[in-house]
């Protein structure tokens, strides 16, 4: 960082202006089910962070996970079944989940890491196809039905959670939590190391650390993560299904983050509100959802490769020389 | 009646059966995307949606235009392998300066483009191919009654990939192939066309895909969700055998096959996830797959 001092009154001038942004955006959070459907806010602030999570490794590791659908929709099934059959309290569900969904981070980034590039993303999405098989064998998970009716209950026994608007706004409270925490970790100096992993591996080998501890360390920290935002999920919308796990949604958050912008703090959050009202929209038409967003990612990988907020940041930095 | 395990020997035939037909599957797959990977560098997941357009590609052939299995088996690869050739001039050959994820991320998206267009004109429902007249019925082979086209299949795919192999390894072209793997820059140099090589790659690998389409529209049922699921075993078997061999990646494809049959008969709750499984154990022993090499 020493070697960036030159450059400080730019960086000064990004830091505020992003500040400014940041309390504008959290303004409008706070407006926006007063303007907007809840549901569909709800909606965008799960997938939000769960697209925020799977960035913490593609962009600041550089490992693309093919099989993260495994720690949002495992955290789903979990959070699900502690508070519709164990009759917990829904902070006490979602934390279940996101303890599982960090467990199967481990188990999953142990064997992963063995590997990099192409090969960690063929393994990630092969566990990720075993883990969405065993869901759909084992007892509480209920096979294709998924766990249906799952009651929003009272958060700490005091906010009723039926109530559209505070739903909401303890959905925002976690988002922001996660992303506060993932900002956190980016700009600590373990996330300092997790990105000079990602710049050149060897070198930070050869400078003496155990890299693959640092890549399993935030292999699980994004599965939690994730898993926070599938157990949400799971409350929000009072169901846990089979969709949650299957690829097609491992791929989605992929395309939400590649469409937002690899990399950067606010680029897979823009990225899955993009994609979620996409599908919204697309729902009153008989256009296949699926086409649609395969042309997106043919256009991103071809010509859009630093996605909205890269290319916004580019654009900043070339006015300020 | 006699039997070996408690399971009687007829079961324990039939499933070794379709273990080998899975398996003939998974090798003709795995050895199309070694193929693509060794040269391109690129894992190339419409591999998939390329095998299901082999066989839908069979069925349209015969249901608006009566041609029937044994023209479209060089019709649709040769038909597919053109497509694949489109796309790696206008897609693929910009990528290849890139990180090879891109790669893998534009052939899924192009993967996720097939797969839904098909869906979205035929249903997601499967249809059935009937085989050709001379494969229909079945023999008895005295400890078990074996389907013909069943037979057909394994020994089509036995001697695809026994040419493939060859083709690589014995003779002018594979040697480029081969050689261009090793150091592109050199063999440029010598005057071979590298791209266009790249571009004849892809396109075989494609046309390899599709083949096995076909050989699989009598068997399983055409369907456009027939390659996706497909596929992502193949790669746990990419991963198991490692892609540094072609003869690795067709061994590998045919004994996972077989050992996913017989755990249908011993523990069939398992046989859904053994590949996974196996896969998770070789990592854990052998990290770069049993015939791979530490890059």
């Amino acid at each position: 960082m020493a070697v960036e001092t030159h450059f400080l009154p730019a960086q000064a001038r990004v830091r505020t202006s992003a500040m400014i942004l940041g309390a504008v955006a959290v303004a409008a959070l706070l407006a926006a089910p007063f303007v907007v459907y809840p549901v569909f806010m709800m909606s965008v602030l799960c997938f939000a962070l769960f697209a925020c999570a799977f960035n913490l490794l593609i962009g600041y590791v550089g490992l693309l996970s093919f099989g993260h659908a495994t720690f949002f929709g495992g955290a789903a099934y979990f959070t699900a079944h502690a508070v519709k059959v164990w009759g917990w309290e829904p902070l006490a569900g979602i934390l279940l989940g996101v303890a599982g969904a960090a467990v199967l981070g481990l188990v999953v980034g142990f064997l992963a890491i063995r590997r990099q590039g192409i090969y960690f993303a063929m393994i990630t999405l092969a566990l990720g196809q075993m883990f969405a098989f065993i869901c759909l064998q084992v007892p509480f998970t209920h096979g294709e039905d998924g766990i249906q009716g799952v009651p929003r209950g009272h958060l700490l026994g005091i906010v009723d959670l039926n109530d559209p608007f505070a739903m909401y706004y303890v959905t925002l409270a976690i988002f922001l939590f996660g992303y506060f925490t993932i900002y956190r970790i980016v700009h600590s100096p373990f996330g300092n190391i997790l990105q000079a992993i990602r710049e050149n591996e060897r070198r930070a080998i050869s400078l003496g650390y155990r890299v693959d501890r640092y890549k399993l360390g935030a292999f699980v920290m994004s599965a939690a993560l994730a898993g926070l935002a599938g157990g949400t999920k799971a409350i929000v919308f009072q169901f846990a299904t089979l969709t949650d796990v299957q690829w097609q949604m491992s791929g989605e958050v992929i395309l939400m983050t590649l469409l937002g912008g690899i990399g950067t703090l606010i680029g897979p959050a823009v990225g899955a509100g993009l994609v979620i009202a996409l599908q919204n929209y697309l729902a009153a038409y008989d256009f296949p959802v699926t086409v649609l967003i395969g042309i997106i990612f043919v256009i991103c990988v071809l010509v859009f490769r630093r996605g909205i907020a890269g290319e916004v940041l580019e654009l900043m930095k070339r006015k300020s020389g | 009646m006699n039997t070996i395990f408690g399971i009687s020997p007829p079961a324990l035939y039939g499933q070794i059966l379709i273990g080998l037909i899975n398996g003939s599957f998974y090798a003709l797959l795995s050895l199309g995307l070694a193929v693509i990977f060794g040269l391109l560098r690129v894992i190339n997941f419409a591999h998939g949606a390329q095998y299901m357009l082999g066989a839908f590609a069979a069925y349209l052939l015969l249901t608006y235009t009566g041609i029937g299995y044994w023209p479209a088996l060089i019709l649709a690869p040769l038909l597919i392998g053109a497509v694949a050739v489109v796309i790696e001039r206008t897609m693929l050959s910009r990528l290849y300066r890139l990180d090879p994820l891109y790669g893998l991320l534009l052939t899924f998206g192009l993967a996720l483009i097939f797969e839904g267009m098909f869906r979205y004109w035929f249903g997601a429902a499967g249809k059935p191919y009937t085989p050709p007249s001379q494969l229909a019925g079945g023999v008895n082979l005295g400890f078990m009654f074996m389907p013909i086209y069943r037979g057909w299949v394994v020994i089509a795919s036995l001697v695809i990939c026994l040419g493939t192999w060859l083709l690589i390894e014995k003779t002018r072209l594979g040697a480029y192939l081969r050689a261009a793997t090793e150091n592109a820059t050199l063999v440029q140099a010598f005057g071979v066309n590298v791209p266009r090589l790249l571009t004849l790659t892809y396109g075989l690998g494609a046309a390899l895909a599709a083949l096995a389409g076909v050989l699989a529209a009598p068997i399983y049922q055409v369907s456009p969700l027939m390659g996706s699921n497909l596929i992502i075993i193949v790669f746990a078997v990419v991963v198991v055998g490692g892609m540094g061999s072609i003869l690795g990646a067709i061994v590998t494809g045919y004994v996972l096959g077989v050992l996913e049959g017989l755990t249908k008969v011993f523990y069939p709750e398992a046989s859904s996830i053994v590949i996974f499984v196996i896969m998770a154990i070789v990592l854990l022993v052998r990290p770069a797959g049993l015939f791979g090499r530490e890059e």
